[in-house]
């Protein structure tokens, strides 16, 4: 708790400071860790491996983008849309893959995240597979707007803690017990009566408008709307921060996010190959670190 | 839309379907017979692309330049079994996702590292360039036919190795009940290399094929991965069977759509269902056969 602590004390007093570079590494931590939570949702508490969600998160993105092409940029209206459609392609995306799981849900779920991947690259007057330039940038009240690091550090931390709070209640509550139960013991809680898929579906659907609010943000702080968002790379590195973090824990996959982000800022400036020592730290973590960040901190991982 | 026109795609349908059988083998075999997910798979079609790139500029003939890009993507792919992929067997399949996800961002990478950022062209030998005249208005590139035959010719081979070989029965064994033939006696540890190397060369078949038609660079192999994942579901993971079907449709469906889909839809909407028309088709499969078309129910 204590390593919480510090750690929020320090995302909170950092933009403080006049130093753009660490607002906006902040911002990318909350970003990233908006996503890393809404994905463990499914992958540690329903307990399907999802590697498809980048595709909500694009959807936060292209929403942010298209608005503001359209001339729409008020946050209060652009946090709705993202929202509304994450939860409808959510609800769809997840009402055909939870009926499936194992193999079939992580190639599903990766399925329609590329149908979603095409259908922005072949969106051609948005730029098609370039994207383009997000055109203004999405604004609070009285002229603060997210242009500004500081402002969109605030709200992604502020939507962050939103996005804990809201998943510590979840999973808190009846309905977090039965998720938890269907994914250790399915049959038992279809003996006692309780079907468990409407369950996972409603998380399903909650974990995509999460994903989705971090997409907004992302198009804010990229000040670029691209494909590249909803790539399967993207999928695979939010799975990555979740499982480094510790999966089936609400905290581990901030710090996962946070130590991804940390060693993609470190790792780019030594190499231009950040990708190649991605790779290998993701081998090494499955092969040699069994429990997670969280393992490290905790005694349990838990 | 002539019918000329009409047969020529239904031939890059066919051939389409054929490479993509290639990839679905090794993506279906590895998880039958070894529960693995391999997502690297796509990394070897790439491997073996470029090495087809490095083999031709360093050796003179073609048929050696294959032989040779292939013995490599042997040796590259038994390495990497005995170093990384045999530990994730036993590991859960987040686990393997996330390594093997590791081992194709560090593969892709290295080739950039090795061979730079330029995509590489693969020159192809004269005598199997040109187009084959049928009729007076039909032609068809030669290349083409002949990546066609070599794909059949390699789905006989393989069916001949599975089917009338010891190894290859061990292997259906294997794909059938898992802990039997390890009981049996069978040595497991040297058949999983087996089956991870034969589905390396297959990938990477389909990447020296594709190398003088694409150009040849990083992350190649990634969009036909995911077509050839999309292949394995449709198909259901484990059949063999299933994946040739399931290739063939795929590979029709795909270049056919790419024919209709602008001209009755409009080219933005047109052009947009037809990339996803594949994981339409498969989302409209799992729907109604979760197991895909010839799997067994899962558990």
């Amino acid at each position: 708790m204590w390593t919480f602590g510090a750690i929020f004390l320090l995302a909170i007093l950092i933009p403080l400071f006049d130093h753009v570079y660490y607002t906006k590494l902040v911002t990318r931590i909350s970003v990233f860790a908006i996503a890393a939570v809404s994905l463990d949702l499914v992958v540690g508490f329903v307990g399907r491996v999802s590697l498809g969600h980048a595709a909500f998160f694009g959807i936060g993105v292209y929403s942010a983008g298209i608005l503001a092409n359209l001339g729409i940029t008020q946050i209060w209206i652009v946090m709705p849309v993202a929202i509304t459609l994450a939860a409808v392609i959510g609800c769809f995306i997840g009402a055909i893959s939870l009926r499936t799981s194992g193999l079939y849900f992580i190639f599903i779920t990766l399925a329609f995240s590329q149908m979603l991947f095409f259908t922005a690259q072949g969106l051609r007057m948005y730029g098609g597979d370039d994207g383009f330039t997000l055109p203004a940038a999405t604004k609070w009240f009285w002229g603060f707007d997210l242009s500004q690091p500081r402002v969109l550090a605030y709200t992604m931390i502020a939507a962050l803690i939103g996005v804990v709070y809201i998943a510590q209640r979840v999973m808190g509550s009846n309905f977090g017990k039965v998720i938890l139960a269907s994914r250790d013991n399915p049959r038992k809680v279809n003996s006692m009566g309780l079907m468990p898929y409407p369950y996972q579906l409603t998380l399903f659907t909650i974990s995509a408008c999460m994903c989705a609010v971090g997409g907004v943000g992302y198009a804010n702080l990229n000040e670029y709307v691209s494909p590249a968002s909803i790539s399967w790379i993207q999928s695979g590195e939010f799975l990555f921060m979740v499982i480094l973090g510790s999966a089936g824990t609400i905290l581990g996959p901030i710090l996962g996010a946070a130590a991804f982000v940390c060693m993609e800022q470190v790792f780019s400036t030594w190499t231009e190959y950040w990708m190649f020592c991605l790779g290998i730290i993701l081998m090494l973590r499955v092969l040699f670190l069994k429990r997670g960040l969280m393992g490290l901190i905790t005694k349990n991982g838990q | 839309m002539s019918l000329g026109l009409f047969i020529e795609q239904v031939f890059n349908g066919l051939q389409l379907g054929m490479i993509l059988f290639l990839m679905a083998v090794g993506v279906t075999l590895t998880f039958g017979v070894m529960n693995l997910i391999n997502l690297a798979h796509g990394s070897m079609l790439m491997l073996g692309a470029f090495l087809i790139a490095f083999a031709t500029s360093s050796v003179k003939s073609f048929g050696l330049a294959i032989l040779l890009a292939m013995a490599l993507v042997f040796a590259l792919s038994w390495t990497i079994e005995k170093v990384l992929v045999k530990y994730l067997y036993s590991k859960s399949h987040l686990d393997q996702v996330l390594a093997t996800f590791g081992l194709s961002l560090f593969l892709n990478d290295a080739v950039i590292m090795i061979w730079g950022r330029e995509p590489l062209f693969v020159n192809l030998p004269t005598w199997l360039e040109g187009p084959v005249q049928f009729t007076a208005e039909f032609s068809y590139p030669l290349y083409r036919l002949v990546i066609t035959a070599v794909a059949i010719f390699a789905g006989i081979v393989l069916w001949f190795l599975l089917t009338k070989t010891r190894l290859g029965m061990q292997i259906r064994a294997g794909a059938e009940k898992r802990e039997m033939i390890g009981a049996l006696g069978v040595n497991i540890n040297f058949l999983f290399t087996a089956v991870f190397a034969m589905s390396a060369i297959l990938a990477a078949l389909a990447g020296i094929m594709l190398g003088p038609m694409l150009s040849v660079q990083s992350g190649m192999g990634e969009p036909l991965l995911i077509l050839s994942l999309a292949v394995v579901v449709i198909g259901g993971i484990g059949s063999l069977k299933g994946a040739l079907y399931a290739a063939i449709l795929v590979g029709l469906v795909d270049t056919l759509g790419r024919m209709v889909w602008p001209n009755l839809l409009g080219a933005i909407v047109g052009n947009i269902v037809s990339n996803a028309a594949i994981y339409i088709l498969m989302a409209f499969v799992i729907a109604i056969r979760p197991a895909g078309l010839f799997g067994r129910r899962m558990g």
